[in-house]
């Protein structure tokens, strides 16, 4: 096996040029290479979404990713959500609904839901509880969440 | 309404700035720490061998329980629970071997170079087995009022039975965690995912051989608690303060969630038999309950459990001869251990589940059921135990909420529909939950604080509860700014340590604000006592009259003054700074004992409880016939918060416990095979309740006019009560399921109602009415 792989990526909208084990996975690269710990470790196989990022604009599970796969992709994590100092409207909204309990789950929360919103700005409360059906949360009854999506202040 | 107050911490957690355990940035020689556990449910350990494992590159150490300089125990309440296990093993995922190494990979590396040799025992998995070995954990215990087994006998309905509650696993999202960071000398500085970080300092100082002004925790948030970090945070902080000692390096250990799974304790199982005696118009005469609860293979928290267990069988009823008797049992299964409502939910579920019976055998709806056998509000309101239900909301509850949720309607509509559709049918229940709130454990009944006001006229509030996403330090910060008469952005609530506010007791048992929130107050009262002393000598020296008196002084809206000459104020950050050039203390420590509790365990009989949450459910689902699959219609929650703190907390609060309750009384099933493993140990075999399955209709509200004499500001805790509320969807689908045979038979139920068992109840229900309708069958 390789010791490292070279990979060029955009993450966050800053170009990173980084080597990495070809059996490490996106997670463990934005956590412990990048010092990216806002996306959080939860179960590590996919099913619980606490460390949901976006990759070309697509929410996925980054502790299914192979970090080597992101080269020549963009990337989006948690802290790349808000403009500067600027909260993106769907932070605004988390906050406004109380969608936020212990927040473990929010990073990847808000991850699945910038990824609904960008694709439809104004889905149902279905189409939500659909999107967001991935990531777990075990201290909300979700509906503040769903609230929070369905009600993002307009601009 | 208050105004609407955001989690204290929620910028934080939006940004993706909130700092858990695993995100605490430590110094490049941190270690990585690796637990090694039991693969037998009981078994002797004949011998091991570490010495290829401590060769594999990277492997800072192996410690087995030989290598504990201190005491190889980390029972919190029994001493029975070694911190690795010794010479026998008696459960799989009992930790035996703990190891230090540079990366994961290497620590799995030298695990597997790790030789030991077993020799398996028989173990005993099941409550059955155990109650039939006789394998009690401890001597049984009763409660009692009046004659029970007379008046059976005088009773001219009798029913008995038999309700199997089931294991659930916490799914905190953040998994158990610790940081240790070895200091100079025999300091140990914890960063701990511990709801009692008090106990996490005694235990670790016990394994470590040193005293607890040696260890310090801190606890800064958790991602998710739920009791599952009670007793059991302090197991890894444990192994992460001895590797971290052995290693002289900060040791980090964060157990990946099937481990967690695995390792850790649940919500205890129970086997209930009961015997109830009732009259024609369904009014409670006599219940005889036995209580048996599959405590794992440890103490842990089980007596305690099982003591609100005891004190919850009659949930929000009179019933005027009881007999409870309860039995804790011992298997080779992880300890269990605290899991919201604390033994509540299997009592109130299996008084609720009584309840339905007796209304099925009476043909009445069980909703008119309980309200005929609500504890009265001026007499009949004596719980068996002998406390008086004071202020008892449930009938003012009861006829909001069946007006609210147009029960009555709802139930005309569900019968129709139900007579004209042979593969979906319709159920709905009302249920009820009232629940004591103190921990049963009086002296546990304390709290301190220390409030720091700095001289820039910034607070920094330190107290001994700990933030698990419940928002505690946000309402905290709340009564702090109302008692100190200052704007929210002047407070900030610090990190739970051990060093700041000493010998707490757990966040649990639905008491945090409310007894940390007096201690707030107190020692803010110190405080204003002291500021106000000085103020007023103050003015009285620039100006002689009129006089200014020190009880006078007010603290509001960032200013303090004189109430008598209004003309005569500050504003609070001048003050502050006056106060410090005036050589006044503005630190000060607060403490408070809830008063007027007492409760005699031998007897049985006293008053365990400051006060008592209420909370009332209205659920509606739709049943699949055919495959058993569930939909959950609607959900109408009231629920009693007092004069809330935040509402909007309480009210994430209620659907948060109402979707958990939901989730232990459905989908939530924890198996283990015949040899003790468990074969529900990730998310993908266990299924807590997602987006998808929260009702379509979701409605709650808090009662209105509800202050609570009893606790801070009016204010009543939320908590763990509306977990017990889950139990109305478990009931409407019994209803469904009974509306096979026009709610003729009882149906077979049992806890959590899988998709599995419902489709059984529903086909045993369906031979039942072949072999009525056809009588010539042979059967």
């Amino acid at each position: 096996m390789r010791e490292s792989v070279g990979i060029i990526a955009t993450i966050n909208k800053k170009k990173y040029e980084i080597e990495v084990a070809p059996n490490t996975t996106l997670l463990d690269v934005l956590r412990d290479q990048l010092g990216l710990t806002g996306t959080k470790r939860g179960c590590e196989i996919g099913e619980c979404g606490a460390c949901t990022v976006l990759i070309d604009g697509q929410a996925v599970n980054s502790c299914l990713v192979l970090a080597a796969q992101i080269d020549g992709h963009e990337i989006v994590t948690i802290e790349g959500l808000a403009d500067g100092n600027t909260l993106h409207p769907l932070q605004e909204s988390f906050l406004d609904h109380d969608a936020v309990h212990c927040g473990f789950c929010t990073p990847g929360m808000l991850m699945s839901a910038k990824a609904l919103v960008d694709g439809d700005i104004d889905p149902s409360e279905e189409e939500i509880r659909i999107a967001i059906s991935g990531n777990l949360c075990r201290c909300s009854g979700y509906q503040q969440i769903v609230d929070a999506v369905k009600e993002i202040p307009k601009k | 309404m208050t105004k609407h107050i955001p989690h204290e911490s929620a910028e934080l957690h939006v940004s993706g700035e909130a700092l858990y355990v695993d995100d605490i940035s430590a110094s490049p020689d941190l270690l990585v720490g690796r637990v090694v556990y039991s693969p037998h449910a009981r078994a002797r350990i004949i011998s091991f061998d570490l010495t290829e494992a401590k060769q594999v590159p990277g492997v800072a150490a192996i410690l087995s329980a030989r290598d504990i300089p201190g005491h190889n125990q980390m029972g919190p309440v029994v001493k029975d629970e070694p911190c690795l296990a010794s010479e026998e093993v008696t459960f799989v995922g009992q930790a035996i071997f703990l190891i230090a190494a540079e990366t994961d990979a290497q620590c799995r590396a030298a695990e597997k170079k790790i030789k030991i040799s077993f020799e398996p025992l028989e173990p005993i998995l099941t409550l059955d087995d155990a109650m039939a070995r006789n394998n009690l954990l401890g001597p049984p215990r009763t409660m009692s009022r009046g004659d029970a087994d007379s008046a059976l006998q005088k009773s001219v309905h009798v029913i008995e039975g038999e309700l199997r509650t089931g294991a659930a696993e916490h799914w905190y999202l953040e998994t158990q965690s610790s940081l240790s960071i070895p200091g100079e000398g025999e300091e140990m500085m914890l960063y701990s995912s511990s709801q009692n970080p008090s106990e996490t300092q005694a235990l670790v100082a016990e394994v470590l051989g040193v005293q607890k002004k040696d260890v310090v925790v801190e606890v800064r948030r958790m991602g998710g608690g739920f009791g599952g970090k009670e007793t059991q945070g302090n197991h890894v902080a444990c192994w992460s303060a001895l590797l971290a000692h052995a290693t002289r390096r900060p040791v980090k250990i964060r157990l990946f969630r099937d481990d967690d799974m695995i390792m850790t304790g649940k919500r205890h199982r129970f086997l209930v038999r009961y015997k109830v005696g009732f009259d024609d118009n369904g009014k409670l005469e006599a219940l005889k309950v036995e209580l048996n609860s599959d405590a794992g293979a440890a103490t842990d928290l089980s007596f305690a459990i099982m003591e609100r267990a005891m004190l919850h069988c009659d949930n929000a009823y009179v019933v005027p001869h009881m007999h409870v008797v309860a039995r804790v049992w011992k298997t080779n299964l992880p300890s269990n251990t605290a899991f919201r409502g604390f033994g509540g939910p299997q009592a109130i579920a299996t008084m609720e589940h009584i309840i339905d019976r007796i209304a099925r055998t009476l043909h009445r709806d069980p909703a008119e059921i309980r309200q005929k056998n609500f504890y009265g509000l001026t007499n009949n309101n004596v719980t068996h135990y002998g406390q008086r239900v004071e202020e008892n909301r449930l009938h003012t509850m009861f006829e909001q909420l069946v007006k609210s949720s147009d029960y009555a309607e709802r139930r005309r509509a569900i019968r129709a529909f139900n007579a004209s559709n042979e593969f979906f049918k319709k159920g709905i229940a009302l249920t009820p939950v009232k629940f004591g709130i103190s921990f049963t454990t009086t002296f546990l009944n304390q709290a301190g604080a220390l409030v720091n006001i700095y001289n820039d006229g910034t607070v920094l509030v330190n107290h001994g509860g700990t933030e698990m996403g419940q928002g505690l330090h946000t309402k905290i910060r709340q009564i702090a700014a109302r008692e100190l008469g200052v704007s929210l952005d002047r407070i900030r609530v610090n990190a739970t340590n051990t060093s700041k506010v000493p010998n707490t007791s757990p966040t649990a048992a639905s008491t945090g604000t409310d007894v940390n929130g007096m201690a707030v107050r107190n020692a803010i009262g110190t405080l204003k006592e002291r500021i106000a002393e000085s103020i007023s000598s103050m003015f009285n020296e620039e100006k002689k009259s009129p006089t200014t008196n020190a009880v006078d002084i007010r603290f509001e809206r960032d200013e303090i003054f004189d109430s008598k000459h209004p003309a005569r104020r500050l504003a609070f950050a001048d003050a502050m700074r006056m106060m410090v050039m005036r050589q006044v203390s503005l630190s000060a420590t607060g403490y408070y004992r809830t008063p007027g509790i007492g409760w005699d365990k031998i007897k049985g009989h006293g008053t365990p409880f400051r006060y008592f949450a209420f909370g009332m459910a209205v659920s509606e689902v739709l049943v699949d016939v055919l495959t058993g699959a569930v939909t959950l219609l609607r959900t109408d929650i009231l629920h009693d918060a007092g004069d809330s703190v935040n509402p909007a907390i309480d009210i994430g609060q209620i659907e948060g416990g109402y979707i958990q309750g939901v989730g232990w009384c459905t989908t939530e099933e924890i198996k283990w095979d015949a040899a003790g493993n468990l074969m529900t140990h990730s998310p993908d075999t266990y299924k807590i309740p997602t987006s998808k399955d929260i009702p379509l209709d979701f409605r709650v509200s808090l009662l209105k006019n509800a202050t609570n004499p009893n606790a801070i500001h009016g204010s009543k805790t939320v908590a763990e009560p509306p977990l017990m509320l889950g139990i109305s969807t478990w009931l409407a689908i019994k209803d469904a399921i009974s509306a096979v045979t026009d709610h003729n038979v009882e149906p077979e139920f049992s806890l959590p109602a899988t998709n599995e068992v419902v489709l059984l109840s529903i086909e045993k229900l369906k031979c039942h009415t072949a072999t009525k309708a056809s009588p010539h069958t042979i059967a």
